[in-house]
């Protein structure tokens, strides 16, 4: 009964990683596929290591993960504990939040590239109608500002996620556990700290790790909002493996870069895996 | 009136305040966060559906007026009629294709999944290695298969096919599907297949007449989520479809928005429609997808 899974992950992941591993030892030309590349053993890892460009979109990789990541869960746990406490209307809250998870990535993308438009966006409409902003301001074009511009609009559409799984985990956690909390003097400060976020964690490790692991491998958003710029500002490690390969046709060089982000990405499926298999023994 | 909000209110009144105040100014507090919530989620995409239905002069009119003189509909009339070489054609033919590459997918990736998922519910530890490892690969980087994959489908002659798209999106859908589908079975007693292997049913014949039809609901979470996914995809579309023949809708969208002096009105507009058939979707299917969102991580 597994024979057909097992035949389609041979056929599109297993030989494929093979081949890009076969790659990475070769000077292979995107284009020449007909021509057997030229085996160059291991120096197009030992140029990887010294290249600073790539040094350079690995760091911006892990800043762009480090902080979309933090952000969504801050913003996930916070906005679970709200739709946790009673009010009117909070069927619609809840439904509303599918709504940035269920628009797709690119259109998420044009969205608020449009609404960050240097000439006509929405954003600078806002601020400086409210006397926040004096003048419009070039949201993705400045090198210090672009990244954190598309970490907005990346979180917006993520933290649901985060939050959804989290409010999940508040609903399962039985109201005994507060009362006997409060009998016994906890001010709410700590409850939180002893009931809610022990009792929510597992769940939301695992969730923390399968955002690290998309994050990482970012390139959609980045793709339309900045198409890496400005001035490579926003160069993630999949924008520099696509240019390497699909720009300069380079895919021995650019299959090395690509091993060493399989194996960074292996320590967080790892740590998914880890994760997921613990939840499945208890 | 939240109960966080009378705990609270009554460890302020310990401390000489009111607890009738302290409680309204929390529950003020409560709606207050909730209104910038809903603001927050509301505002972007409601701008989105303005700008699609605005003219270009009501969009680059400065100060931005926010509302348009009158409402303009001429882009969904564009983006819906497929005449030559306009955005209509480009849009249409992204559609279909769209729609071809994520329902083949699916239900191929469905096809293997499923005898594979029941397999590693039924038959535990002697398959456990072989679960995780297939789990693995449906979140390797897509930089480790995409450059010889771009070999292969060139030699096979299937670049800028709706094939290409099919085939690379296996690599996704199946290892994904075979691990939903894996904890929906798990919730399916085994007590019923038991008596049903009794009456002399095989093991295909327990999984097609008995546990697929009793995880029905979350067979079709699965096929959903994978259609979503797929729907999504834009690494692989990108650098494997060139052309109307094959480009998928992020493609297109996204070739909209590449030129300088690109129609924002009309860039919305397709967003939007791109944008609609996973929206209604969601809305529609709420709970569901929501238990087999939060299934993978929350366990019972």
């Amino acid at each position: 009964m597994l024979a057909p899974v097992l035949v389609i992950l041979a056929l599109v992941v297993a030989y494929p990683m093979l081949r890009t591993l076969y790659l990475s030892f070769t000077s292979a030309r995107l284009t020449a596929f007909h021509v057997t590349p030229k085996w160059v053993g291991l120096s197009n890892y030992a140029n990887a290591v010294g290249n600073t460009d790539l040094q350079a979109a690995l760091a911006r990789t892990a800043y762009f993960t480090v902080v979309s990541v933090a952000v969504e869960v801050v913003l996930g746990v916070l906005v679970a504990l709200l739709l946790n406490q009673k009010f009117r209307g909070r069927a619609f809250a809840r439904a509303l939040l599918i709504l940035p998870w269920a628009l797709p990535t690119i259109v998420n993308a044009i969205m608020w590239r449009w609404i960050y438009s240097p000439e006509f966006g929405s954003l600078n409409a806002l601020l400086t109608q409210l006397h926040l902003l004096p003048a419009y301001r070039s949201w993705l074009g400045e090198p210090g500002v672009a990244m954190n511009m598309v970490i907005i609009a990346d979180v917006w559409k993520n933290y649901p996620l985060v939050a959804m799984i989290a409010l999940a985990a508040l609903q399962s956690i039985p109201g005994e556990l507060f009362e006997a909390a409060a009998i016994d003097g906890a001010n709410s400060w700590v409850r939180f700290w002893r009931i809610t976020l022990p009792s929510i964690f597992a769940p939301l490790m695992v969730a923390v790790v399968l955002r690290c692991i998309e994050a990482f491998k970012v390139f959609d958003i980045i793709y339309v909002m900045t198409r890496g710029g400005p001035v490579d500002s926003t160069k993630t490690a999949t924008f520099y493996v696509y240019q390497e390969a699909f720009t300069y046709l380079r895919s021995g060089s650019g299959a090395s870069y690509a091993y060493l982000m399989v194996l960074i990405s292996l320590v967080f499926i790892g740590a998914y895996i880890t994760l997921l298999r613990r939840q499945e023994r208890r | 009136m939240s109960s966080a909000a009378t705990r609270i209110a009554n460890q302020g009144a310990t401390r000489g305040l009111s607890p009738k105040a302290v409680r309204r100014v929390l529950n003020a507090l409560v709606y207050l966060a909730v209104g910038v919530l809903v603001l927050s989620i509301l505002l972007p995409v409601t701008w989105l559906v303005i700008s699609s239905v605005s003219s270009l002069n009501d969009l680059t009119n400065l100060p931005l007026r926010w509302l348009p003189q009158k409402l303009d509909f001429s882009r969904f009339a564009t983006l819906l009629t497929a005449a030559e070489n306009t955005p209509g054609e480009t849009f249409l033919f992204a559609l279909r294709n769209s729609l071809l590459v994520a329902g083949t997918a699916t239900v191929v990736s469905l096809l293997a999944a499923i005898p594979a998922a029941y397999s590693f519910s039924r038959l535990p530890g002697s398959h456990h290695p072989l679960l995780w490892v297939a789990l693995s690969t449906y979140m390797v980087p897509p930089v480790a298969i995409v450059l010889p994959m771009y070999g292969i489908l060139a030699s096979l002659s299937l670049l800028n096919t709706p094939w290409a798209l099919i085939i690379v999106y296996c690599s996704v859908l199946t290892p994904f599907s075979t691990w939903l589908l894996k904890t929906n079975f798990d919730n399916v007693p085994l007590e019923v297949e038991e008596s049903a292997l009794i009456d002399g049913l095989n093991r295909w014949g327990v999984l097609m007449r008995i546990t697929v039809p009793l995880a029905l609901p979350g067979v079709t979470t699965t096929a959903i989520f994978a259609i979503l996914l797929a729907w999504d995809e834009f690494f692989y579309a990108l650098l494997f479809t060139g052309t109307i023949a094959a480009k998928t809708l992020p493609v297109a969208i996204a070739d909209f928005a590449a030129g300088r002096a690109a129609d924002y009105g009309l860039i919305c507009a397709g967003g939007l429609l791109a944008a609609l058939p996973p929206v209604i979707i969601a809305f529609l299917l709420q709970r569901g997808l929501m238990s087999g969102l939060t299934g993978g991580s929350v366990k019972g």
